[in-house]
């Protein structure tokens, strides 16, 4: 028989709080099975659903949000999750950029004969890994997160059968990323020995409660040190980077745009969860090593950009350097986390983030229909002559590129200028002229794609590029927003001010 | 007595981990795991924790191994791989320093830090107990985690029919 135990207390279930994640994993379970029952849909219904989905999700986020600035933070089932504007600015930004994918992956999947709903479903799963990733209140769950989304990133980086390099591309980032996963785990053991617990907000605790004993402490810094390996590796900072052009060359471009948006939200929500909330204690050990980061990423990142000539591996040399922009932003959180006043560096990240996720999906949704033009060619001369053949268009790349170099007027700038003056704030002064430094030097990289666009002309033969409606409407939207954001920034700026109060 | 234990599969744990990378065939490399596996439940029983060992022989070196050598089996790969190619000459010799580099810092920190770790609770010697705190951590503290690892393995059948289906042609 069994005995009753009367000291279990279950925890309870919020399950309206929980929305975002119980939608976008609803939405995936209705693709795959009803999709598996019912013959082919009709032409670009799993792309809708897959968009609806995640509109759904992210206005549950907004819904949550209107709960969270009236009743304040909390923590949800038992502790296991964080419920604050962090985690659900990390959702909003997910959401977008998984809803702008999906608009250009119909087209790419129905032109090459491959419409299916797998593709989607493991979108929403990637998506759903990343949310939770950003509101994890517990290590263990953050590793489940971090898996969740890494293994749908290595089956839809090689999902592209038919291609070697999308094959390379997956393989390659699986055996590295499960390398890196298993540092990360380790880190997290680490701490464990070192704090006796996984959950944030217990180990604060312990922090708060223990004597620092000589020695005692070896353990959260060595498992901290592993940590930053981890993430270091998902966030692609030097030197932790070398996957990412291949990858993200090798990759289908649909999916490239996804590892670049919701992959890199994921990571870096990931990492201010674990060292900015969750070990402030440390903040003077691990703040060096992600000014080293910082720099590196900086520097290795645009200059490499500049020499490329494929706009892929560009695009992807030019997400380093932007990784090295977010953690200058991180680099700042570190100078008073665990304060009252915590400073300009969390929202600054979170801007970046949400700001650059629109930038790139964009980006790439223009390089995937000047690519599939050219049987697939990505270098620069494919692109060469679009503003004849396609004024709209180029038009939108030229917006997607002066962002992503920071032009003012545009989101790319309100990015940019967040995290540098959340640097100068806390008088990192060498980063934030390194940044810029950077900056400048990436925008080099930029240029160069916009003279092949502009000014060159193409081969005579070559068709004009044929503009989907989904894809047309993804890359309009992203356009938009960009521009929209660099005029009137105001409110999304206010809006990030509040996710420095967490949960814990 | 425990240290006699701890040392004998400590040692089973590292040959068999070595054995996963260094044996050529991987068969052999898949066999290697059982002992590794085996070497882990050894000492989950020396802590007390018998039903975490009985999981692991069952689950683990009992299922998931043996469908390793299926698989390996099944996809001929009985060949050693030629691994003399190096494209960059100076990069297994750094390996090498890195890698003692980063284990001689973990065992430092760890050795450094042998003296603070608190002891732990031992389990009462009652047959369910190890279940019943399992049962309790999975379903209160770890409930969310435990159903998500159910959305972890949506990945996996969703991964694997997108990478092995046969593709129609001409449909869209």
């Amino acid at each position: 028989m069994l005995a009753q135990d009367d000291f279990f207390l279950a925890p309870g279930i919020e399950w309206f709080h929980l929305g975002p994640v119980i939608a976008l994993v609803s939405g995936a379970l209705v693709l795959l099975v009803v999709g598996a029952l019912t013959p082919r849909w009709p032409r670009g219904l799993y792309a809708y659903v897959t968009a609806l989905t995640a509109a759904v999700a992210g206005g549950l986020a907004v819904f949550n949000w209107n709960d969270i600035t009236d009743d304040g933070v909390s923590t949800l089932v038992g502790g296991a999750l964080a419920f604050d504007t962090f985690a659900q600015m990390i959702t909003i930004t997910v959401c977008a950029a998984t809803l702008l994918v999906a608009l250009v992956t119909d087209d790419e999947l129905r032109r090459a004969g491959k419409d299916g709903p797998e593709v989607y479903a493991l979108f929403l799963i990637a998506a759903t890994g990343a949310v939770v990733m950003g509101s994890a209140n517990d290590l263990i769950l953050l590793f489940l997160g971090l898996e969740t989304l890494s293994l749908a990133l290595y089956v839809l980086a090689a999902s592209d059968r038919e291609r070697p390099t999308s094959q390379e591309a997956g393989i390659k980032y699986f055996v590295l990323g499960g390398f890196a996963s298993a540092f990360f785990l380790y880190g997290i053991a680490l701490i464990y020995g070192g704090t006796q617990s996984t959950n944030i907000g217990e180990i604060i605790g312990s922090f708060q409660t223990s004597v620092l004993l000589d020695g005692k402490d070896t353990l959260v810094l060595a498992g901290i040190a592993l940590l930053i390996v981890g993430l270091g590796f998902k966030v692609a900072a030097v030197p932790f980077h070398m996957w990412t052009p291949d990858v993200y060359q090798g990759a289908p471009t649909n999916v490239t745009a996804f590892m670049a948006s919701v992959g890199k939200a994921g990571a870096f929500a990931a990492m201010l969860r674990v060292l900015v909330i969750a070990l402030p204690f440390h903040r003077d050990d691990w703040r060096p090593a992600i000014w080293v980061l910082a720099v590196l990423s900086l520097v290795i990142g645009s200059v490499l950009a500049v020499v490329q000539t494929d706009v892929k591996r560009m695009l992807a040399y030019s997400s380093i350097s932007h990784a090295g922009f977010i953690l200058v932003g991180v680099e700042a959180a570190g100078h008073n986390a665990g304060e009252l006043a915590p400073g300009d560096g969390m929202p600054s990240v979170l801007t970046y983030l949400l700001l650059y996720s629109v930038l790139t999906v964009g980006s790439f949704a223009v390089v995937s229909l000047v690519a599939r033009n050219n049987g697939g060619d990505t270098s620069l001369d494919a692109f060469k002559g679009l503003a004849q053949r396609r004024p709209t268009i180029a038009l939108a790349l030229t917006v997607f590129l002066l962002a992503q170099a920071g032009v003012p007027l545009t989101s790319g700038f309100i990015a940019k200028w967040g995290v540098i003056q959340a640097a100068v704030e806390e008088e990192s002064y060498a980063i934030a002229i390194i940044a810029m430094v950077a900056a400048v030097v990436a925008a080099f990289l930029y240029l160069r794609i916009m003279v092949s666009t502009w000014l060159e002309t193409g081969a005579e033969s070559t068709e004009r590029e044929a503009v989907p409606f989904s894809t047309g409407v993804a890359v309009f939207s992203a356009a938009a927003f960009t521009l929209l954001i660099g005029v009137w920034p105001g409110w999304l700026l206010d809006a990030a001010e509040s996710v420095t109060t967490y949960a814990k | 007595m425990d240290f006699v234990v701890f040392i004998l599969a400590s040692a089973m744990v590292i040959a068999g981990a070595l054995g996963v990378v260094l044996r050529p065939n991987p068969v052999h490399a898949a066999l290697s795991l059982v002992l590794t596996l085996f070497g882990v439940a050894v000492h989950f029983v020396a802590l007390g924790a018998h039903f975490l060992a009985a999981v692991q022989v069952i689950v683990y070196a009992g299922a998931i191994v043996v469908l390793f050598l299926f698989v390996i089996m099944l996809l001929g790969v009985d060949k050693a791989e030629d691994l003399s190619i190096e494209p960059f000459p100076i990069q297994r010799p750094l390996a090498a320093v890195v890698g003692a580099g980063v284990s001689g810092l973990l065992v430092a920190a760890i050795v450094g830090a042998k003296d603070t770790i608190p002891e732990g609770t031992p389990l009462g010697a009652d047959g369910d107990q190890n279940i019943r705190a399992l049962a309790r951590n999975l379903f209160s503290d770890h409930v969310f985690a435990f159903e998500f690892t159910s959305v972890l393995l949506i990945v996996a059948v969703a991964g694997t029919v997108l990478l092995t289906r046969k593709e129609k042609k001409g449909s869209a």
